[in-house]
């Protein structure tokens, strides 16, 4: 390595991109990921246009027909009612997708604030907040999601809520623990010594050093939530047939698995479509996030 | 005769950005009872060359492309995983850097010292548990380690780094190796620490008469114990012969150029002091700790006091230096004065103005005038952020500049800091160590600060780029007319940069001043233990010095 003392005069404008563009250029060289990318959005679009492109209604019953297997009528079969599987996957694609989305991005910005804040002043608001976090782990989910339903009665966006309520917990955790680490970083803490304001450290310094770990946890949370959705409904706290989920459908389709394989295997490879693409696009923005890999 | 006969080693490394020749062509023998150093700069190949005679590098990247290294009549190059285990067992030892980490922080100290002995390969010469312990505890005993019988059921975190170093001597010796590899075995410790374990090596390398590979970028080090000398660059040999030759008959440019980069004698610079006019006065600073390993109700232990009762001022215009080993405080001290920690008691005035007691919000103005440079260049830069982000930050920040000016001032920083400006939009690190200093001292100079502490800006970095950066450094504090607190555990490189110079141990300022009165008539018995433990690159004075501490 040279380390010249003179530096060429001319000055070269390149264009001053941010982190973020960074990350879009390196991402959109990742193929997998981009890959990823597609499925998701290919999925959400289809779930947006879903009431206009369905081919049945799924809630319409056809009992003589009964479940049939995939045939040219019904690509996807029907279900014992005889309703169009490609049409209640559709549907279903519509709650899940949403939970997923919603419920993790509750959780996301809650968990990292809060971890944050609690991370980097220590000390007694650490403890304070932390010991709340503790109290809300070792509430029953159950009880809690009850209680919520006594007192709101039930809806979708209470679903939101408690699950999001939940899963905050474990992010709020993470971030805690890799803030307390950068804390003490000389980074931060020339950052202090510029006269920088606190909240100024966490969002330029502290949070975007966190962001590895929570895009990988963010990946894996996704599809636990549309799982804790299918867990929920299935006890009856959350959404209710005819309407139906990805979860609901494979709790559903395990119950019949050995006569009718179809009603499992539909919603198993919807879900797992997700799951994969989600994965795929984690690790792809979590390197392209982080300067340290190359750009080409 | 040679125990150890290298021939054209060649190791490299096959990463995705192509092959980099870690070790290219690399020869030389060791004798029984004989020291070779391998002197070189951080990525020279030195460690890769003695990690490979062990295979100790990771396969892949690493390859060994080629050469032999004869050990004994065996090619350690060639054998078979379980001979190396062997050679390894008996015969070749290892000192590994950092005394911190290289021990396991779960196991007692005696129970890893005896393993090699009750887990040996082979069944025959395995120990017994009691056996092992004696031997243990005499070896123990022969490091310097007091009271080894108690100290054998100590775990690792109860010893200080020069004892912990002695453990892992002891360690490597327990085994009774033929050729013991010191890798940088003194470069995480103070300097008085460092003379007495060079001693210890020294010593117990006459007694069993091992032959030593010592690894070092530093020449100083080196010059007391090596019998012969080995300057390697980018994976090659540039300079071999004995010490003598070495260091009084130099051949190398390279070898040249790293004697020359060795700060030595007095600042050059005039002493621009203004003794009317001072930038800062501390009177009475105390900072302690809450000492949280103390969990004895003994009121003494409560605290752990870094800085304990401190007076200082600061002239305008001067360069003052501050050293001390490490846990003295002196960062601690150079924190304080910025208020970076809270300060238990005293005061810290900035021309006049007392610091102490403002909040946070209060500082702000003042921050702007007093700035810091940290040591660790790869921890004191925001990995996420581009060198535009990190130099644009505080210019913003105080409204030094605006989004229409910040592009040209940024530039007219990174050219004063000696940074190519196309590099304005890389990361730290795609930077070298030294080159990302320079960013850090760019960030620091950024807001035209009249004051700024420098605390161990070079100790993390090879001895030519610490000669560059020292020079930069010196070139700013003229051309800004800055005020500076130069920390440093290095007491040669604080001769060369301080006008005035202020000795710090266990919390207290012991000594302080002129900084050449200072190293020719120093009053404290600490000041002349520092000073006398100075490893300079003149191997006869060297020796002559050894040999006088061991009669």
């Amino acid at each position: 390595m040279s380390d010249s003392i003179t530096a060429p005069m001319d000055v070269i404008h390149e264009k001053g991109s941010s982190l973020w563009q960074d990350a879009w250029i390196k991402l959109s060289k990742n193929y997998l990921a981009l890959l990823g990318l597609a499925v998701l959005v290919l999925l959400v679009v289809i779930s947006l246009l879903t009431p206009w492109i369905a081919p049945y209604s799924y809630s319409a019953q056809n009992l003589d027909l009964g479940a049939t297997a995939p045939s040219l009528q019904h690509w996807l079969g029907t279900d014992v009612f005889g309703r169009d599987m490609l049409t209640r996957i559709m549907y279903g694609g519509r709650v899940s997708l949403m939970v997923g989305f919603v419920a993790t991005g509750v959780a996301l910005v809650i968990g990292i604030l809060w971890g944050a804040i609690a991370g980097f002043y220590g000390g007694r608001i650490d403890a304070l907040m932390m010991r709340i976090v503790d109290i809300l782990y070792a509430l029953p989910f159950m009880i809690f999601i009850v209680l919520l339903m006594v007192v709101f009665g039930r809806n979708i966006l209470l679903l939101f809520l408690a699950i999001g309520a939940v899963e905050w917990l474990t992010m709020a955790r993470i971030v805690r623990g890799q803030v307390m680490s950068l804390r003490h970083q000389e980074f931060v803490e020339a950052a202090n010594s510029l006269g920088l304001s606190q909240w100024t450290i966490i969002r330029r310094h502290i949070i975007p050093n966190t962001l590895g770990p929570v895009i990988v946890y963010t990946t894996l949370t996704i599809p636990s939530v549309m799982l804790l959705e299918a867990f929920l409904s299935f006890l009856g706290l959350g959404i209710q047939p005819p309407e139906s989920s990805w979860g609901l459908l494979i709790s559903y389709g395990v119950e019949t698995m050995e006569e009718y394989p179809w009603l499992l295997v539909f919603p198993g490879i919807a879900l797992s479509l997700t799951l994969f693409a989600l994965n795929f696009l984690g690790d792809g923005l979590r390197d392209a996030l982080d300067p340290r890999t190359s750009k080409d | 005769m040679a125990i150890l006969e290298v021939k054209e080693l060649k190791v490299y490394f096959h990463t995705r950005n192509g092959v980099v020749k870690a070790v290219d062509n690399v020869s030389f023998s060791v004798d029984s009872g004989k020291t070779l150093a391998i002197v070189g700069e951080s990525g020279s190949g030195k460690s890769v060359t003695c990690y490979s005679l062990l295979d100790l590098l990771p396969k892949p990247p690493a390859k060994i492309e080629g050469g032999t290294a004869m050990f004994n009549g065996s090619d350690l190059l060639s054998c078979s995983p379980e001979q190396m285990r062997h050679h390894r067992c008996n015969d070749i030892a290892v000192i590994f850097q950092d005394p911190m980490t290289s021990l396991n922080p779960y196991l007692t100290v005696g129970d890893q010292l005896i393993e090699p002995l009750i887990y040996h390969p082979n069944k025959d010469k395995r120990e017994r548990r009691v056996e092992a312990r004696l031997k243990a505890i005499a070896l123990l005993d022969e490091v310097g380690i007091v009271d080894p019988v108690a100290r054998f059921d100590s775990y690792p975190h109860e010893f200080s780094g020069g004892m912990r170093q002695r453990v892992i001597i002891a360690m490597a010796l327990i085994t009774e190796p033929k050729l013991l590899i010191c890798d940088e075995p003194t470069t995480a410790l103070d300097v008085t620490i460092q003379a007495q374990i060079l001693q210890l090596i020294k010593k117990l390398q006459e007694k069993r008469n091992v032959a030593v590979i010592f690894i070092s970028h530093d020449l100083g080090v080196v010059a007391g114990i090596a019998d012969t000398v080995l300057v390697m660059c980018n994976g090659t040999i540039r300079e071999t012969g004995s010490t003598d030759d070495i260091f009084y008959h130099t051949q190398n440019d390279y070898t040249k150029k790293l004697l020359a980069a060795i700060p030595e004698g007095a600042k050059r610079l005039q002493n621009r002091s203004d003794e009317t006019q001072k930038i800062i006065q501390v009177d009475n600073l105390k900072t302690y700790f809450k000492n949280q390993s103390d969990s004895s109700n003994n009121p003494a232990k409560e605290f752990v006091k870094a800085v304990d009762n401190v007076s200082l001022s600061i002239n305008h215009g001067e360069i003052l230096g501050l050293v001390g080993e490490s846990g003295s405080g002196k960062s601690t001290l150079g924190r304080s004065i910025l208020q970076l920690v809270p300060n238990t008691a005293g005061t810290v005035r900035f021309k006049g103005e007392t610091l102490t007691g403002l909040s946070q919000k209060q500082l702000v103005p003042w921050r702007r005038k007093m700035q810091m440079i940290f040591q660790d260049p790869y921890a004191s830069l925001n990995p996420r952020m581009t060198v535009f982000q990190t130099l644009s930050e505080p210019l913003l920040h105080h409204g030094i500049a605006d989004r229409g000016t910040v592009n040209a001032q940024v530039a007219q920083l990174m050219n004063e800091v000696g940074l190519a400006q196309i590099q304005m939009h890389k990361y730290p690190h795609e930077f070298s160590g030294g080159q990302r200093q320079r960013i850090a001292i760019g960030r620091a100079i950024a807001t035209k600060p009249e004051f700024i502490i420098a605390d161990e800006p070079v100790s993390a970095l090879d001895v030519t780029i610490q000669a560059q950066i020292l020079d930069l450094i010196l070139s700013l504090v003229e051309r800004h007319n800055l005020t500076m607190l130069f920390i440093s555990h290095d007491l040669s490189v604080v001769r060369y940069i301080s006008d005035r110079v202020a000795v710090m141990n266990k919390g207290l300022i012991v000594e302080a001043g002129e900084t050449e009165t200072l190293w020719k008539s120093p009053q404290h018995a600490y000041t002349r233990q520092l000073l006398k433990a100075i490893p300079l690159a003149d191997p006869k004075s060297e020796r002559l010095r050894m040999a006088g501490v061991w009669a």
